[in-house]
């Protein structure tokens, strides 16, 4: 049977995550090879997740570490 | 760098045991997770950055209560999403503020943003400052439901048990709305990453870029 795009859209997460069961993911690696639109959407969703967890796409504040520290001094000192 | 774990145990022993300047070396690793899983929450530098010296000064006075069988940093994390929940709760409660509605089970649409003409984001374009710009917008616009998941996901990368006990729900709901969550945010990325992609040079061209 041929497997629908909207099936491989259904576990494009599971897919990322490696948690798919065997027949599962060789349905859908058959599948990426002849899908270019289902290839450009896993590619785009892998590639999001890495932007994500890169560091230079959430930064802490000027000085944020310093007034952590400050404050916990303070606490501490009157523990 | 994170301490190792026994490393980290007898940090927390030592500083129990009456060493208590120990607790800056001992949060120090975690100072950037904290700080952003309540960022990402609260959409808000100066209430992120209050919350993160709550949640550190409440994990100093707890710290008695800390098990060793789960990981300090999912401990941490708990404290934190806690906190990051309790000011959202405010904020809603708050009159003139409005927040995403959040609805569980809305069978919406979350189904991909289809691209045809385009292929793989060049490294390039993950250079850019307007796409992490963009990125961070668009999660922090997701309801608060998938966007807890996504950051201690994909943003502290968490494993699937750490973030179901952070937050309180099952592996199966973590799934779940990691799997929404990540569709939309390729939804809404998706236009941002094919403005900056040189536009296809036909079918051939892509082997030769």
């Amino acid at each position: 049977m041929k497997l629908q795009c909207k099936h491989v859209w259904e576990n494009v997460s599971e897919y990322i995550d490696q948690q798919l069961d065997a027949q599962t993911l060789k349905e859908i690696e058959k599948h990426l090879e002849n899908c270019e639109v289902c290839s450009a959407i896993l590619d785009s969703t892998r590639n999001i997740l890495i932007l994500t967890a890169d560091n230079r796409t959430f930064e802490l504040p000027v000085g944020y570490s310093q007034r952590l520290h400050n404050r916990i001094a303070e606490t501490i000192g009157k523990h | 760098m994170a301490a190792t774990k026994e490393e980290e145990k007898e940090l927390i022993a030592r500083v129990l045991g009456g060493e208590t300047d120990l607790f800056h070396e001992l949060i120090r690793p975690y100072e950037r997770m904290v700080y952003l899983s309540i960022f990402a929450m609260l959409r808000n530098e100066t209430d992120a950055e209050d919350g993160a010296q709550e949640v550190m000064i409440n994990a100093f006075r707890h710290l008695k209560s800390f098990r060793g069988d789960a990981k300090f940093s999912t401990w941490l994390v708990t404290i934190a999403m806690n906190e990051a929940r309790q000011r959202l709760r405010k904020a809603k409660a708050a009159p003139q503020e409005s927040l995403d509605e959040e609805k569980e089970d809305r069978e919406g649409d979350f189904t991909p943003a289809v691209l045809t003409d385009w292929r793989e984001i060049p490294s390039e374009a993950l250079e850019k400052k307007e796409i992490r710009e963009k990125l961070r917008a668009a999660v922090e616009e997701l309801p608060p439901l998938y966007k807890e998941v996504l950051v201690l996901r994909d943003l502290e990368e968490l494993n699937q048990e750490e973030t179901a006990s952070a937050l309180g729900i099952n592996i199966t709901l973590v799934k779940v709305r990691l799997h929404r969550a990540r569709m939309m945010l390729q939804k809404k990325m998706a236009p941002y990453f094919k403005s900056v992609t040189p536009s296809p040079k036909g079918f051939f061209g892509r082997a030769f870029q």
